[in-house]
């Protein structure tokens, strides 16, 4: 299991300075966007609270609630346990990161070893790249970055479209840059093509108390941090990977 | 017989280095799937503001 226990030291230290700037920009370039969205959520929810789409259990909470507490009792369900605004808030945030950043990470270099690994930063940015398409680009076209209170479809749906669209843009582009066969990269490009042709399930409207000029900073911000995120963790992975893989690989093989 | 040994070697190197590859990014997608698409509301709260950032499909 030397192998196993390499992928898992390079993605830890990988995923963990990516995670870590990746929480910086979003404090400085997404977060305060979700918060002032919020705002708008909160004030919408004032007036008449006839916010049928949002979460059911807020709608059972408003009805049980006296009249007066109906606004405050909006907050996604009173019973669920939620971190209190500011430090812990973004202390989670950034745990999120650190923790899905070393996640992204393990399948970024299981997938590179898979093809004979990430030799370099430069090679890494590539595979940084990659990682952009397939995890933020593809998806993003057809369900872009959301902030609170927007109309969207069913959550499962779009999860499962969401997951669909992931896959399908990944083994596309495997088979466009490792299959050296015209037929197979015709195949890989309908592959990538085929979840936008199908469609992202959509909310019935697009109304939304949500400016439009907040939302498209918002899908910009969090497209160009995610686009930075994923190219310094495939720079990091081509840095660190010759520490615990390459030496280590070639003297499994002289001993074999 | 160094022959023999470096083949079987290699095979068997080759079928665990396919088996622990996949582990590792098994384990990988369900950290990610965890945080990012877990339907518990804890979990949701937890990783609000990350998942909007990150464009998952949140709410």
């Amino acid at each position: 299991m030397t192998l196993f226990r390499n992928v898992v030291f390079v993605a830890a230290i990988a995923g963990l300075l990516a995670g870590i700037v990746m929480t910086a920009m979003q404090a400085y370039a997404t977060v305060p966007l979700i918060l002032q969205a919020e705002t708008f959520e909160n004030a919408e929810a004032a007036p008449a609270h006839d916010h049928a789409e949002a979460a059911p259990t807020t709608d059972t909470a408003a009805a049980t609630a006296p009249e007066a507490a109906a606004p405050a009792a909006h907050d996604h369900g009173e019973e669920a346990w939620a971190p209190a605004d500011g430090f812990e808030r973004y202390a989670y945030t950034a745990a999120a990161n650190v923790v899905t950043a070393i996640g992204f990470a393990l399948i970024l270099v299981a997938v590179s070893e898979a093809f004979g690994g990430i030799l370099s930063w430069r090679q890494g940015l590539f595979w940084g790249f990659a990682g952009f398409a397939v995890f933020t680009l593809a998806p993003g076209l057809g369900l872009p970055p959301e902030l609170p209170a927007m109309p969207a479809a069913d959550l499962a749906a779009r999860q499962v479209w969401w997951i669909g669209t992931v896959a399908a843009t990944a083994i596309g582009l495997a088979l466009i840059a490792f299959r050296r066969s015209a037929p197979l990269a015709i195949l890989g490009l309908a592959l990538i093509v085929t979840p936008h042709i199908i469609g992202a399930p959509q909310p019935e409207s697009h109304e939304s108390p949500i400016p439009a000029n907040l939302h498209h900073q918002f899908v910009v911000a969090a497209t160009v941090t995610s686009l930075i995120f994923w190219v310094v963790l495939g720079g990091l992975v081509g840095l660190i990977r010759g520490r615990f893989m390459g030496s280590e690989t070639e003297l499994q093989r002289s001993f074999a | 017989m160094t022959t023999a040994t470096h083949t079987t070697g290699a095979a068997t190197s080759s079928a665990s280095r396919a088996f622990q590859l996949s582990l590792s990014a098994l384990l990988g997608l369900f950290v990610v799937g965890f945080v990012g698409f877990s339907h518990l509301e804890v979990a949701h709260n937890a990783a609000h503001d990350y998942r909007h950032s990150m464009a998952f499909p949140c709410h």
